[in-house]
């Protein structure tokens, strides 16, 4: 054993991970996000106060839209017998979108620090790293997504396309957590500031409330409105979701929720790689 | 009242001001949250204005332009208790506790500086929902008393948020004040009049004084004031409790040293 390798690498891992020594764990890609999704997670449930929000939140504008929008369903031609089975796509999408802060903000935290620049001078890829972020995004993500179908279940919300179904819902909430942590990611890698991420998410919180979270586009009465919802890529991905809770397995609705999921996290993937190779060719 | 008291205030309100338009992180949330919500609300929910029993003389994306109004005043409170939290963070606070012989002086310049800024952003808000098809059925005088009901819960949220934060002078405890504030507004009759609500929702929405502001408010702009005696006792109790809030955190900020 070289005396380098013999020697642990101290990382101040300021999200809680400890230390890692990336010569301890094998240099295999798969162990090297092994161990970073690891660090990333621990970091990530380390403190409360961060992700906690992002699963009450939702939580509680569904309770309140539920009640206060119960009326709703009254409106001819509205998709579900009661608001909560329609309304509870938000909290997917909510837990979803919080992944965008998630990894763009712990990846902030390792540029910050010059954690991602010493690991320049171990084996470990950078590369790793960003996998590992986004990761842990997602994880946190299908976590409170699991809650929420939990939740869903206690609230007698009644899945139309059952055990796969639901299974497939939690699918595609992994992947539209994995699109928007690619572009948490992305802006991270770019920016290096966490200024600009929070700059960011009121755009993506904007993209949300412009969608077809609250109502379906066929009964949205305002011009104006209908035609951004149907621009919105988010609205493909809230109605893929949605249609697995109350209308069962719709291909076509799917479809285009895949399609758009496709383009989003090919946009974000493609984005968040060219953005680490110039932050790397900088380092 | 000691003589420094106002200078003072107004001094800590020419700050607060002053950093909130040259820092675009601090001003764009503040500027795009309540446009968010009005957009998303009054161009999603027009047909629920049809349900049975929806009563309101004007139309929906009024009906809901009231709420963002409210919101919009409420929250820019939640921008200022941050402020706090973030001048406790780096040290700027424990410098204007020395520097300013009446703390009370601190309290009262925030809330200059968000009533000010709660004016501007309503004008911002109102000049989107003229665009999409806000309907102003009030007299001139009506429309005042609107927006100074309004205005009042700028009042509110930052003597909410100020206690929070001169109590825990930590950002991180943020949705300690959030949370709260988000609960009280949503517990109002949002998206239908307090009739229509069922079950728990109407329950507590009884109960809550930002439901008789927000009722008053939609009745001026629809020209057919109703309650207003009810929102004003509603508003005075909400500035007794709060006042009281606000103080003892300011209280509590001086006990540890600022």
């Amino acid at each position: 054993m070289s005396s380098a390798s013999a020697t642990a690498v101290p990382e101040p891992a300021p999200t809680g991970g400890g230390v890692i020594n990336p010569h301890a764990v094998g240099t295999s890609l798969f162990n090297q996000v092994r161990v970073l999704v690891r660090r990333s997670v621990r970091g990530a449930l380390s403190s409360p106060a961060g992700y906690m929000p992002g699963i009450v939140m939702p939580l509680l504008l569904l309770t309140i839209n539920a009640s206060g929008l119960s009326k709703t369903v009254d409106i001819p031609g509205f998709p579900a017998d009661r608001f909560l089975d329609f309304a509870i796509v938000i909290t997917f999408m909510q837990a979803a979108l919080f992944a965008t802060s998630s990894a763009g903000l712990g990846l902030v935290r390792d540029i910050e620090s010059g954690f991602l620049d010493r690991l320049a001078l171990t084996p470990m890829r950078a590369g790793a790293l960003v996998v590992a972020q986004i990761s842990g995004a997602i994880f946190i993500a299908l976590g409170a997504s699991v809650l929420y179908i939990i939740i869903g279940f206690a609230t007698q919300v009644d899945f139309h396309s059952g055990p796969l179904g639901i299974l497939a819902l939690l699918g595609m909430s992994a992947w539209t957590a994995f699109s928007f942590a690619t572009i948490g990611a992305w802006i991270a890698l770019r920016s290096g500031a966490s200024e600009s991420l929070q700059g960011i998410f009121p755009l993506l919180f904007a993209s949300l409330f412009l969608s077809t979270i609250n109502m379906p586009r066929e009964l949205i009465q305002a011009d104006w409105f209908r035609f951004i919802t149907g621009i919105n890529p988010v609205s493909y991905m809230v109605d893929g979701m949605r249609s697995l809770i109350i209308t069962g397995w719709d291909g076509r609705v799917l479809a285009e929720a895949i399609a758009v999921l496709v383009v989003v996290s090919g946009i974000g993937t493609l984005g968040c790689a060219r953005a680490l190779r110039l932050r790397m060719a900088k380092a | 009242m000691n003589h420094h008291l106002i200078p003072a205030a107004r001094a800590i309100a020419w700050r607060h001001l002053y950093k909130w338009i040259s820092v675009p992180a601090n001003f764009m949330p503040t500027f795009i949250f309540p446009l968010i919500f009005f957009t998303g609300f009054a161009g999603a929910l027009g047909r629920v204005g049809d349900v049975a029993g929806f009563d309101y003389p004007a139309n929906y994306t009024s009906w809901i332009f009231v709420f963002s109004l409210l919101q919009t005043c409420l929250f820019g409170g939640l921008a200022t208790g941050f402020t706090i939290a973030g001048d406790f963070q780096n040290g700027f606070a424990r410098r204007l506790m020395l520097a300013v012989e009446d703390r009370r002086a601190i309290l009262l310049g925030y809330i200059l500086s968000t009533f000010a800024r709660a004016a501007l952003m309503s004008g911002i808000v109102t000049g989107a929902a003229a665009l999409v098809g806000l309907e102003v059925l009030g007299s001139p005088g009506e429309i005042v008393a609107m927006y100074l009901f309004a205005l009042t819960m700028s009042i509110v949220g930052t003597l909410w948020a100020a206690g929070v934060m001169f109590r825990a002078r930590d950002p991180q405890l943020g949705p300690a004040m959030q949370i709260p504030m988000f609960i009280a507004i949503f517990l109002a009759p949002v998206y239908v009049p307090l009739d229509l609500l069922t079950g728990w929702l109407h329950a507590v929405a009884r109960f809550n004084p930002v439901t008789y502001v927000m009722q008053t408010d939609r009745s001026l702009l629809a020209g057919r004031p109703e309650d207003v005696g009810v929102a004003v006792l509603a508003v005075v109790g909400l500035f007794v409790v709060l006042t009281a809030w606000a103080l003892t955190g300011v209280r509590s900020a001086e006990r540890s040293g600022g």
